[in-house]
């Protein structure tokens, strides 16, 4: 399933300082809901310092996540299923002034 | 005779005038006082009026024949008070448009001084103000472009006593700060106070901007309820930001506070906007809902009065950065010694761990110095380079291979000491930082050497 992967915020210096990355998930048994992408991210795609981005089974505070430009708390957060195409983002929240 | 007559005159009129200049003088600077006290008394209430001047229907003639604003919108501005908090990057572009446009009252809360690295975009300072309290520049500034708004600057830090007495003196809040605790705190006390809160932030190159706790929609709690963890935070000191961007927000911001006090509803409650400078990208995304179990505006609130924010946040409520004291007082050199390292041409290795971009800025005389930012501590080509230098070393006969660390300020090269000897476990060598890092080589040794 293919799906794209944003992040901004800062949270792409974790991805190789890379704010796109088209992806294609594995065929598998479970649908693929945010929670395993979370998990798939970690094995796949975080190379360093995990901690900066997640926090037990979801991404750690500060960080807000977006399914096709609204935030998933509206749409099931960890448990939304993911549909092909889907456009998930990471957004670092700036403190700055 | 006459001559000495006319010369009284002339004196007694020049004194007369000198008194009338001085009680204007006077009056203007009672005007622009600097608050840095809420006990002081009251503002009092704005001067509610229902009709323009001639003067305000020339002044503000361009957005009066605008339908959605009018004369009544234009009134409605004249009767409202904006308070911003934060007078940065921010906080000078969101004052001078809110000033321009003829708010009734403006209040700027700010408790630092003007800075020279601050006038890249902290548009309404000037080099010689630098040292001068940066809540009384933006109000002196904006005097000039419009006299016709009241200005009250405070010159203190927003903490859990004096935020609600300042804030309910406002109709709208603005957060143009550049830290997690006073945003929480900001938040909490505009929940309590009913405000509505125009809340920006800019890092690099990326702007965001939100209106919480309007028309019944989220607060910032709501979308953050837990503070992120310290080492996840990035002040504009040490991520860098480019002056326009903070410059967009806080326009955007001023826009936002103008729409709602004329009576235009705003375009960003319960929806963010996320400026990208670098792809060129305004991104609107829809927000949550105020959360029923949010803990200051959910149904059920458990904070009821503001508490202590650097304590729930683990981060002090300013963008200063402290010094950091991590290693042992022996794992420590000062930078007159590794001056002395480098007279005495005693070998050793010195290793840079800022990020390469800062290198090009200005580095220590030392020209076989090895890079390895912070962040690629872990890596392991990095550290095999460093490993191959300690080699070299030690077939030269020296027992013990001295590494020194070096960073802009001296906090980065202590983790950065205790990362190295875990990634090489090397009993042969002795990893030291210089205590203060390029600030106090500057201060101590090399008064020419640039600060940044
Ligand atoms: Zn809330």
């Amino acid at each position: 399933m293919e799906i794209s992967l944003e992040f901004s915020g800062g949270a792409e210096l974790l991805f190789d300082n890379n704010k796109k990355h088209d992806v294609i998930l594995p065929d598998q048994k479970e649908k693929w809901n945010i929670k395993n992408l979370l998990v798939w991210m970690k094995d796949n795609m975080l190379r360093e310092r995990p901690e900066l981005f997640l926090q037990g089974e979801t991404v750690r505070p500060g960080i807000l996540v977006l399914v096709n430009d609204a935030d998933w708390e509206l749409v099931g957060e960890l448990e939304y299923e993911i549909q092909s195409k889907d456009r998930i983002v990471f957004i670092s929240t700036l403190h700055g002034g | 005779m006459d001559e000495l007559q006319l010369l009284k005159d002339e004196l007694s009129k020049r004194d007369a005038e000198i008194a009338k200049l001085k009680m204007a003088l006077q009056e203007k600077e009672k005007q622009l006082s600097l608050r840095t006290d809420v006990t002081e008394e009251a503002l009092k209430p704005l001067k509610q009026v229902n009709k323009l001047s001639n003067e305000s229907i020339s002044r503000y003639s361009r957005q009066l024949i605008l339908p959605e604003l009018g004369v009544t919108g234009q009134v409605k501005l004249t009767n409202s008070s904006v308070l911003i908090v934060g007078a940065g990057g921010l906080g000078c572009p969101s004052a001078v448009y809110l000033a321009a446009a003829g708010i009734g009252r403006l209040g700027i809360v700010d408790y630092d001084e003007v800075e020279l690295s601050n006038l890249h975009r902290q548009i309404l300072h000037t080099e010689d103000r630098v040292g001068m309290s940066k809540s009384q520049s933006v109000a002196t500034t904006c005097h000039r472009l419009n006299s016709g708004v009241e200005y009250v600057p405070y010159h203190l830090a927003l903490d859990s006593c004096n935020a609600l007495p300042i804030i309910s003196q406002y109709d709208i809040v603005l957060d143009a700060t550049d830290n997690v605790a006073t945003r929480y705190l900001l938040n909490d006390a505009c929940v309590i106070a009913g405000k509505t809160l125009v809340s920006g932030s800019a890092l690099r190159f990326e702007g965001q901007l939100t209106v919480y706790n309007y028309e019944n929609g989220p607060c910032y709690r709501c979308l953050y309820p837990k503070p992120p963890p310290p080492q996840t935070v990035t002040n504009c000191s040490d991520g860098g930001v480019v002056g326009v961007v903070p410059g967009i927000i806080g326009c955007m911001q001023a826009l936002e506070a103008i729409k709602i006090a004329s009576g235009i509803k705003s375009s960003f409650g319960q929806r963010m906007l996320l400026f990208d400078a670098i792809d060129g990208t305004f991104r609107c995304v829809k927000l949550r809902g105020r959360q029923p179990s949010c803990p200051v505006c959910g149904d059920a609130p458990t904070i009821t009065q503001l508490i202590d924010y650097e304590q729930f946040c683990g981060a002090k409520a300013s963008d200063k950065d402290k010094a950091m004291n991590i290693l042992e007082k022996e794992q420590r050199m000062s930078a007159k010694e590794y001056k002395t390292i480098l007279e005495e041409k005693k070998p050793h290795i010195l290793v840079d761990v800022r990020q390469p971009v800062e290198l090009e800025i200005c580095q220590l005389p030392n020209t076989k110095t090895i890079n390895i930012p912070v962040s690629s501590l872990q890596k392991e080509e990095k550290i095999s380079e460093l490993r191959d230098r300690i080699n070299q070393l030690k077939s030269n006969g020296d027992d013990k291979v001295p590494i020194v660390v070096v960073c802009r300020r001296g906090n980065d090269s202590q983790s950065a000491v205790n990362t190295l000897k875990q990634q090489l476990l090397d009993n042969n060598i002795e990893i030291k930082d210089i205590k203060g890092g390029l600030h106090s080589w500057s201060k101590n040794v090399d008064h020419n050497f640039p600060q940044y």
